[in-house]
């Protein structure tokens, strides 16, 4: 396989909400899901960002860090489970912002929050078949609960931007290989005209969540011959702190490889956006010669497993966008009522 | 601004979205948005692209607003003076009034504009905010 990715950039909004706000409005007791949970705070969209802006702020990053002309994408494809329209996509928006032209294919892609990790599969087929130049994969979302529901404390926004081509001397990474395990589970989902997603709660764990990381990352470790001792970082999706830890240690990664891409506990799960902006982050960071592991989950369900290796000409690119800490540094909180406002803006 | 239709935007996407205005080809003078005739004279131009960033020159908090930005309130507009040399009248986004200060650098982010209604089309372009 000869594809890699050329330029990578992150995007997280600025607004926080604590878990121990909204804990306080619905009489819970904060330490509990804190404990429970792992998370602390997690990242709110701006009264005027949706899916579309969070998308192209992180396109214009990969964009800077990749140096190419972005009339040479062939396509763009953004993963999202919150487009802002129901018809309508949100790929064309983030071309014309971009300025790609017109010469390129897209498409929404829509997979829980795997959809980003399947629009980088579909840009790597089409630049390894020579179909396209370069292709832009993007995963974003800004993404609702319901309020009082379990999942308020984790539901997210933020996105992270991939450009894979096929030159080997324009890489900042190869991804060597992947792979993905995928079914029909009814873990997490929502109909049509619905406001708010619906989840069977404890079912989302064993047979959803870690059935579909395992296999997938066990394929990908079969299929690669690899070792989780081979790996210098690991990142595996984070609807919570607990499962990507939980399900590391069944497959035998150590804290210290997957402690970098865990920004779950500081900004929440940003779907779509969520093991996209943990890599964003481990390449923020690794070494030429790294090699990292990266699992997508979505609910419905499915799981897309990566190797990467990171290149040399990373480190003299890397300094040309804002890191994926900058972002998660850019802070201020909000009460409850201003969150709510907040989100309302975004329907 | 918000009066016009979806069409009408829709011819300035271009311009909205990346900044784009145009210089004079006789003097040299940058312009944003595109101008038709320079005060020199000058009748051809070429397009411009701007880099975005530039210095907060004067700021104002909107309370009170038209009914589509009404939900968005309270938010700031202000005049941004680009590197470049145009003056942009914009809003200033991720900042509240009393964060800012007359004179600090800005940056060119894309945000939302507002919604034509439940129903109707979403509108985005150019906003500026504080450089972190
Ligand atoms: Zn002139």
């Amino acid at each position: 396989m000869t594809a890699g990715i050329v330029g990578y950039g992150a995007y997280i909004p600025k607004y926080r909400i604590k878990a121990e706000t909204i804990a306080r409005v619905w009489g819970a007791d904060t330490r509990r899901i804190v404990d429970g949970l792992g998370i602390q705070e997690k990242s709110v969209p701006g009264k005027d960002e949706d899916t579309a802006t969070i998308a192209v702020e992180a396109a214009r990053n990969a964009l800077a860090r990749a140096l190419i002309n972005p009339k040479d994408l062939g396509a763009i494809y953004v993963g999202s489970e919150s487009h802002p329209y129901a018809v309508k996509p949100t790929a064309g928006i983030v071309g014309e912002a971009i300025g790609a032209g017109n010469h390129y294919t897209a498409a929404d892609t829509e997979f829980a929050c795997k959809a980003g990790t399947a629009a980088l599969q579909m840009c790597m087929g089409l630049v390894q078949s020579g179909m396209i130049k370069y292709g832009l994969a993007i995963g974003a979302d800004t993404s609702q609960a319901a309020p009082g529901d379990a999942l308020e404390y984790s539901a997210a926004a933020g996105g992270a931007a991939f450009i894979v081509g096929s030159q080997e001397s324009e890489w900042l990474a190869e991804i060597k290989d992947t792979c993905s395990f995928t079914s029909d589970t009814p873990d997490f989902w929502r109909r049509g005209l619905s406001p708010h997603p619906r989840h069977a709660g404890r079912f989302t764990g064993e047979p959803a969540y870690f059935k579909h990381v395992l296999q997938a990352t066990k394929a990908m470790l079969d299929k690669t011959h690899l070792q989780p001792t081979d790996f210098d970082y690991a990142v595996f999706h984070m609807p919570n702190a607990k499962f990507p830890i939980a399900a590391a240690a069944k497959l035998g990664f150590k804290p210290e490889q997957y402690k970098d891409g865990l920004l779950v506990t500081a900004i929440g799960n940003t779907y779509s956006g969520c093991s996209p902006l943990g890599l964003t982050k481990v390449l923020d960071k690794a070494r030429p010669g790294a090699r990292i592991l990266v699992v997508s989950y979505g609910s419905g369900s499915g799981s897309d497993a990566f190797v990467l290796e990171v290149k040399p000409l990373i480190e003299e690119r890397r300094g040309l966008a804002r890191r994926t800490e900058d972002y998660m540094k850019r802070k201020t909180y909000l009460e409850y009522a201003q969150y709510s406002k907040h989100m309302e803006e975004i329907h | 601004m918000f009066e016009e239709s979806a069409v009408i935007r829709w011819r300035k996407y271009t311009d909205r979205y990346r900044l784009i205005g145009n210089a004079c080809k006789a003097c040299g003078e940058t312009y944003y948005p595109a101008k038709e005739q320079c005060p020199c004279g000058g009748k051809e131009f070429a397009a411009q692209q701007f880099s975005g960033k530039g210095r907060l020159l004067t700021f104002t908090e909107v309370k009170a607003a038209p009914e589509v930005f009404e939900s968005k309130t309270p938010y700031v507009i202000g005049i941004v003076k680009l590197d470049e040399g145009p003056k942009v009248g914009a809003q200033i986004c991720d900042a509240n009034a009393g964060d800012l200060k007359i004179g600090q650098r800005v940056e060119a982010v894309f945000r939302k504009f507002y919604a034509s209604g439940e129903t109707g089309v979403l509108h985005y372009g150019t906003k500026f905010r504080p450089v972190f």
